[in-house]
């Protein structure tokens, strides 16, 4: 026996005729987030795809890896009936007794006292129509579950029936996944993963439009312990779940806030420190040939998150930078890390040792001008280029069992 | 140059203790309670180790029981003496300063019910006994008092606490925790004067996951851990046996040169406290002059203890801080208690020695922490000046 899964695609479908390129991309990132279970089969039919797997392979397990995979709309564990070769009546007939055999086990497992069926013809070549399906398969059912009464406004179960060539499919469960693009259809691009509560979820948010992500992490090491870097390395373990595999750099920042600290007024040393993150993550984007960077900023949320910081912030690139929680609230934000799972490791408090540099009174409405003019006293293209080239790569691979 | 001084969080097992665990595990596996030969030779095993840690407290076998760590011992004596005596009082004493382990299981008694006071402590970290006389009551059930604090390296002055309970009412049970100084004080329990003692194994060189407790004789105070009825009833499940035998051994091997060996722990300690006062400006030594030998806590003023710790660890020199940076943004409730100022408590930093140390080592360690505080200095005195 073997259990099966229809796996609905979301907007990938809406691609007209790059949709082959979209699904096909979409059964590749299913199969790798299956990868770890054997026997698994994943294809594509008539703009469904069915997922396969033995059937001591848990069901729970394959609902989470499959709905997480960016471009799926849902996942439903599924019953198929073969109907190849029957008449219209006769497969009726099988479908009805298969429909019968799931309700009684239902009512068995979850003691369900009411339902309705929603019948959907994706073969259009059998004869009876969507609607006389579903009354039909209503009936059969009201005379085999004697218990059972039909509701068609709250339902303790909606049966869907999918007729389609050769087999038909029965289901009651939806899971939702998070929609989106396949991951790879939208390039690559460089996240600036801090151990905060933001960055995470603005990469997810990238890979979700489909767009690969990579990773740069800035510390201050000894003013940094190492269990914030491994926090950060726990975070993005976390996001591969649903990026898949990210290489990250890490680049060891205090050389360049010494020289801040030192030559620089102090209420624009976070601003100066960004400036240089952004420069540094552009240097490694480019190297690494990413089209864009991504950060974790949201409006306002803090003193170089300002309209005139981030003005500043951005003349210090050319790269676009991505900032996709712009507009958020912090609540949203939040709410978003708790359900992908970076919350809990995001609120460890090992990151802000760098508290240090951290200034009493921090501009908000910074002017180029005077930034620049501060800057010159640093000698910005060598600081630059020896981090970049001390930047050390990590490769942080698709964790296994979440 | 590797430089371990943080002794008092863990030690390195001794390679003897080691191999005796690794035997325990591997040959002599059987299990006490078995009546077969293998069974017998367990129990030999278990009785030569319980009768090297009791000869260590100058206690009898019968009343020393394994526990699983420091913790357990601990609160195996609260919850029970709790649970024995609510009835003929509710007073329960301790310090300000104790070990998470008494404070949290204080916390939980009062919750139910129990009248909990912690004696405060004076700059040096011990207390003077006028608080603790204005504290005791007759119908005081139990004084806790640790024999060593774990981050000053203060000594409580038990038998003086002994002397000041029977003033009151001699059957008011007293509880030492002295995981810091077991094997680097006397700990004799009839010249420390305790009715209860509790004791862990990796601080001298055993593994984690072994402790003792030492109750005297004729006392009851009701187990938590009920079932198989080892260790007399009074702690229930299979004897961790191989732990328990490396304890015994690690005891052995404390015991055989007890003398020289906190002579020598002191003379580094006191090495290299010496070398920071002549070479290291503004700095203040926290820890009393007639404390264990084993810490000594400093304050590097301007400095935070934990960007030390990472600079240190860097040359591979390991110690502790009074405060994480940011994890425990309360910083030590102990250093707090002694009332150093919040730049103290910002930039402590305990070293914590055994016996591996050397005054070599101090001479790497002063030199590297020189450095690491002039350029942290240097690093937030040009931040602040601006």
């Amino acid at each position: 026996m073997e259990n099966i899964y229809i796996v609905r695609c979301g907007e990938s479908a809406l691609k007209g005729k790059n949709k082959p390129y979209f699904e096909r991309m979409l059964v590749q990132r299913i199969k790798k987030n299956l990868k770890e279970f054997e026997g698994v089969t994943v294809e594509r039919v008539d703009g469904l795809i069915f997922v396969r797997t033995p059937e001591d392979v848990p069901a729970d397990d394959v609902l989470k890896k499959a709905s997480r995979v960016f471009g799926v709309d849902s996942v439903s564990p599924a019953q198929e009936v073969d109907i190849e070769g029957l008449d219209a009546e006769a497969a009726l007939s099988a479908i009805g007794q298969e429909a019968v055999a799931f309700m009684l086990r239902q009512i068995e497992e979850k003691g369900i006292k009411t339902f309705k069926v929603d019948a959907k013809r994706g073969d259009k070549t059998f004869a009876i129509q969507s609607p006389d399906i579903g009354k039909r398969i209503g009936a059969r059912i009201l005379k085999g579950c004697k218990v059972l009464k039909v509701d068609v406004h709250e339902p303790d179960c909606n049966l869907y029936v999918n007729v389609r060539r050769g087999f038909a499919y029965i289901y009651d469960k939806k899971v939702s996944g998070y929609g989106g693009l396949p991951l790879g259809t939208n390039g690559r691009g460089m996240v600036l993963l801090s151990g905060g509560i933001d960055s995470p979820v603005a990469a997810f948010l990238m890979a979700h439009r489909g767009m690969y992500v990579e990773a740069v992490h800035f510390h201050s090491y000894p003013y940094t312990s190492e269990r914030a870097f491994e926090k950060v390395k726990d975070l993005a373990g976390i996001l591969t779940d649903y990026c898949g595999r990210i290489r990250m750099f890490s680049v060891n920042l205090l050389p360049i806030q010494e020289q801040i600290v030192q030559n620089c007024p102090e209420e624009e040393t976070t601003i100066l420190v960004r400036r240089f993150m952004m420069r540094i993550a552009e240097a490694i984007a480019k190297r690494e040939g990413d089209l864009m960077l991504i950060t974790g900023e949201s409006l306002g949320q803090v003193a170089s998150q300002t309209a005139a910081s981030l003005v500043v912030t951005d003349a210090a690139v050319s790269l676009p930078v991505m900032r996709p929680l712009i507009a958020m609230d912090k609540t949203q934000i939040m709410d978003i890390a708790r359900d992908i799972g970076t919350f809990e490791t995001s609120i460890l408090p090992y990151e802000d040792c760098c508290t240090v540099f951290l200034p009493k009174h921090p501009v908000t409405q910074p002017k180029l001008s005077r930034i620049e003019e501060s800057e010159s006293r640093l000698d910005v293209e060598n600081l630059v280029q020896a981090a970049v080239d001390s930047a050390e790569l990590t490769i942080i691979s698709q964790r296994e069992g979440n | 140059m590797f430089v371990y001084l943080d002794n008092s969080a863990t030690t390195q097992v001794r390679p003897e203790v080691a191999q005796i665990m690794a035997k325990t595990m591997t040959e002599d596996f059987g299990n006490p309670s078995s009546l077969h030969r293998m069974g017998v030779n367990a129990e030999k095993i278990l009785k030569k180790a319980r009768a090297q840690v009791a000869a260590a407290l100058n206690a009898s076998p019968d009343e020393v029981f394994f526990t699983s760590c420091g913790t357990e011992s601990d609160a195996t004596v609260l919850r029970g003496v709790w649970e024995s005596r609510k009835k003929q009082g509710r007073r329960i004493i301790t310090t300000a300063v104790e070990h998470p382990a008494i404070l949290r299981s204080c916390e939980a008694l009062a919750r139910e019910g129990a009248d909990v006071i912690y004696l405060p402590v004076n700059r040096d970290c011990t207390f003077d006994t006028d608080a603790l006389r204005a504290a005791l009551t007759p119908d005081t059930i139990l004084v806790s008092v640790m024999h060593v604090n774990n981050e000053a390296g203060s000594i409580m002055p038990l038998a003086q606490i002994r002397r000041e309970i029977d003033k009151v009412n001699k059957g008011i049970l007293f509880h030492t925790d002295a995981v810091q100084s077991f094997e680097k004080l006397d700990t004799d329990v009839h010249r420390l004067g305790v009715d209860m003692l509790s004791l862990s194994g990796h601080k001298i060189h055993a593994c984690k996951g072994i402790g003792a407790l030492y109750v005297k004789k004729g006392l009851y105070i009701q187990p938590f851990m009920l079932g198989g009825g080892q260790e007399s009833g009074f702690r229930s499940g299979t004897e961790n046996l191989p732990a328990i035998a490396g304890l015994g051994e690690a005891v052995r091997l404390a015991e055989a040169n007890k003398a020289e060996r906190i002579a020598h722990i002191a003379d580094v300690r006191n090495y290299l406290k010496q070398l920071l006062m002549e070479n290291i400006e503004n700095i203040t030594v926290n820890s009393p002059e007639d404390g264990v030998c084993s810490v000594l806590n400093v304050s590097f003023l301007g400095c935070r203890g934990e960007v030390l710790l990472h600079t240190l660890e860097q040359d591979e020199i390991y110690v502790s801080t009074g405060s994480a940076c940011s994890s425990h943004k309360k910083g030590s409730h102990v250093l707090t208690a002694m009332g150093l100022t919040d730049e103290q408590i910002e930039g402590a930093i305990r070293f914590s020695f055994c016996e591996d140390n050397t005054r070599e080592q101090m001479d790497f360690v002063c030199e590297k922490l020189k450095a690491a505080v002039a350029s942290q200095r240097r690093l937030r005195s040009a931040f602040k000046r601006k």
